[in-house]
């Protein structure tokens, strides 16, 4: 008979840690990214010669910083990255408290607190971001008295506190059963053993889709132009609307955003390789 | 006797102690005040029992060696004991205090039982010494400096105080049960509980892990330990339980358990275990 209530036997018991996948250079999807970049330059390039396109590139450097007789001075684009990063940066840590608790609660064993977790999360999860942020933006704005820059970060944080909740709970249920019985057989309280023992082993599995998520969420922060707010894309548009460059801006932005989200990645996979190192 | 204490007796002894038939001469009166005691206790996983009606008592310092055959219900006992399951029926207590789901205490006791498993369970994202300290200092409240010192003090006493400051995953397994053992210590329990603690190991390392732990034996320390080393419960043994179907079928101290147990199938099981 098997015995179900230990843990199931692993053939070299803690000798082994789970490596972080995808070590060394990935050449092949960078190629294929390369590739695939290059390819719709070329077609906007291709299009845009036969369009008779008067090319503008000389003027965008001004869009960035200016070097007037008042000395230096940050440039429009440079402003709206700022706004990007700093909307991105407070609604991910808000998204990540959130996450925190709808997974802990859904995962308390109460029934009030799973059927509220679960509720939020099939309601978040049907519903497009755009509605989401105008039902901020339109109706809970008015209602609490917040500005567009307040309902936006409430809008994303809640629509990614959700997809992270999901991230935080498998990170955490991915902990072997047997820390938690060794956390509370020297007495932890349930508490103790997600502070000490639990969270610390789970960030490995979540740091991962956590990356994904980041990514996300710069990416998505573009959503909330259409309520104005002027951050990157909004800036994007409005440059457009005064200089008629769309190719030019639009190439530009689009490279502003993936320098950001490269950065982001790169930067998290050298934090995954330290939390992966075999002690 | 007379025949109405006769009748009370036969019917109650299975809430005496587990040493009642010659026992009493090893446990005088002053030791045989209960640590643990059980009283008919039942165990369900959904539909299905896990333990039936079971009683038992352990004195402060005896030694309990629990065996029988896998699925007998081994682990649910002892786990019930600090609450890792709860029982469905009946009573636990230790030092007199009630184990059950809706017990508030519940991390307080278990600071007194240390728990050792079959699959050691160290936090492999600490260091041997913070495995050792951690307890102490987060749960007892204990200086940092005082708990290292009792953490290296316990690692001298299972033999390994050079590995302090390695991970458990540079161990071997024998290294990583004694660390088990020692983590349990760190906490100065007043009982410990063993879960099969030698039968994920390899056999060149199995000695070390029971030389310790008769070590632990002799310093007077209240055990119960689920093993199927019959030579470690000899050696330590006051008493001697047989499990089978969720049943305590026999109990019994080691002299007659070993030579000439009650139950057929408790004989049986050790043929069995013994031939090889
Ligand atoms: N969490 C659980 N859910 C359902 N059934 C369980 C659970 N834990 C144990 N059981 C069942 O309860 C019975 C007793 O299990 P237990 O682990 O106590 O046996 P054991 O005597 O320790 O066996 P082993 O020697 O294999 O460790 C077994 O039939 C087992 O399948
Ligand atoms: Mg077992």
């Amino acid at each position: 008979m098997t015995d179900l209530s230990a843990p199931a036997p692993q053939t070299a018991p803690q000798t082994t840690r789970p490596r972080a996948q995808g070590r060394g250079f990935p050449v092949v999807s960078v190629a294929l990214y390369a590739l695939i970049i290059g390819g719709i330059i070329w077609g906007a390039y291709a299009g845009a010669q036969s369009m008779g396109y008067n090319w503008q590139w000389y003027r965008m450097p001004q869009y960035f910083y200016r070097l007037t007789d008042d000395g230096f001075q940050w440039g429009e684009i440079a402003i709206g990255l700022v706004k990007t990063l700093q909307l991105s940066t407070i609604a991910f840590v808000l998204a990540t408290v959130i996450g925190l608790v709808v997974a802990l609660l859904r995962m308390s064993g109460l029934v009030v607190g799973t059927a509220v977790a679960i509720g939020f999360l099939e309601f978040i999860r049907n519903m497009p971001i755009l509605v989401l942020l105008y039902l901020f933006y339109y109706v809970l704005g008015p209602v609490f008295g917040f500005d567009r820059f307040t309902a936006s970060i409430l809008c994303l944080a809640v629509f990614h506190g959700a997809l992270i909740s999901e991230i935080l709970r498998a990170g955490i249920q991915a902990v072997a059963p047997g820390q938690w019985e060794a956390a509370k057989s020297i007495g932890m309280s349930t508490t103790q053993a997600y502070r000490y023992i639990v969270l610390p082993q789970s960030v490995r599995f979540m740091l991962p889709p956590m990356t994904g998520e980041v990514v996300h969420l710069v990416k998505s922060s573009a959503i909330v132009s259409v309520i104005a707010v002027a951050e990157l894309t909004t800036i994007g548009r409005n440059i457009i609307s005064d200089t008629y460059m769309s190719f030019e801006v639009w190439f530009t932005i689009a490279a502003v955003y993936m320098v950001v989200t490269l950065i982001l990645s790169i930067g998290v996979s050298w934090l995954e390789n330290k939390y992966a190192v075999d002690h | 006797m007379r025949s109405d204490i006769r009748a009370h007796y036969d019917k109650h002894k299975h809430l005496l102690y587990s040493q009642i038939e010659d026992g009493l001469a090893r446990f005088p009166m002053e030791h045989r005040n209960n640590i643990i005691s059980a009283r008919n206790v039942d165990k369900f996983y959904g539909a299905f029992q896990a333990l039936y009606d079971v009683s038992l008592n352990v004195a402060k310092g005896e030694r309990v060696v629990i065996c029988g055959p896998s699925g007998s219900g081994k682990s649910t006992l002892i786990r019930c004991m600090n609450g890792l399951e709860f029982h469905n029926s009946g009573i636990i207590t230790i030092n007199g205090v009630e184990v059950n789901e809706r017990s508030k205490q519940l991390p307080a006791l278990r600071q007194d039982i240390g728990m050792v498993f079959q699959q050691f369970n160290l936090f492999p994202h600490l260091t041997i010494l913070e495995n050792l300290t951690i307890g102490p200092i987060r749960v007892r409240g204990v200086s940092k400096v005082e708990a290292e010192e009792r953490a290296r003090n316990y690692l001298e006493r299972v033999h390994i105080p050079e590995q302090a400051d390695k991970y458990p995953n540079q161990l071997s397994g024998g290294q990583q049960q004694r660390v088990a053992i020692a983590r349990s210590l760190c906490m100065e329990t007043q009982i410990m509980l063993f879960d099969e603690p030698t039968s994920a190991l390899d056999p060149e390392m199995i000695n070390e892990v029971l030389d310790v732990m008769i070590e632990l034996a002799d310093s007077g320390m209240t055990m119960v330990c689920v093993t199927h080393e019959m030579g470690f419960a000899r050696k330590v043994a006051d008493t001697m339980i047989f499990m089978e179907a969720g049943r305590i079928v026999e109990t019994a101290p080691p002299n007659k358990f070993f030579t000439a147990p009650d139950s057929e199938r408790c004989r049986l099981f050790l043929s069995q275990i013994l031939a090889h």
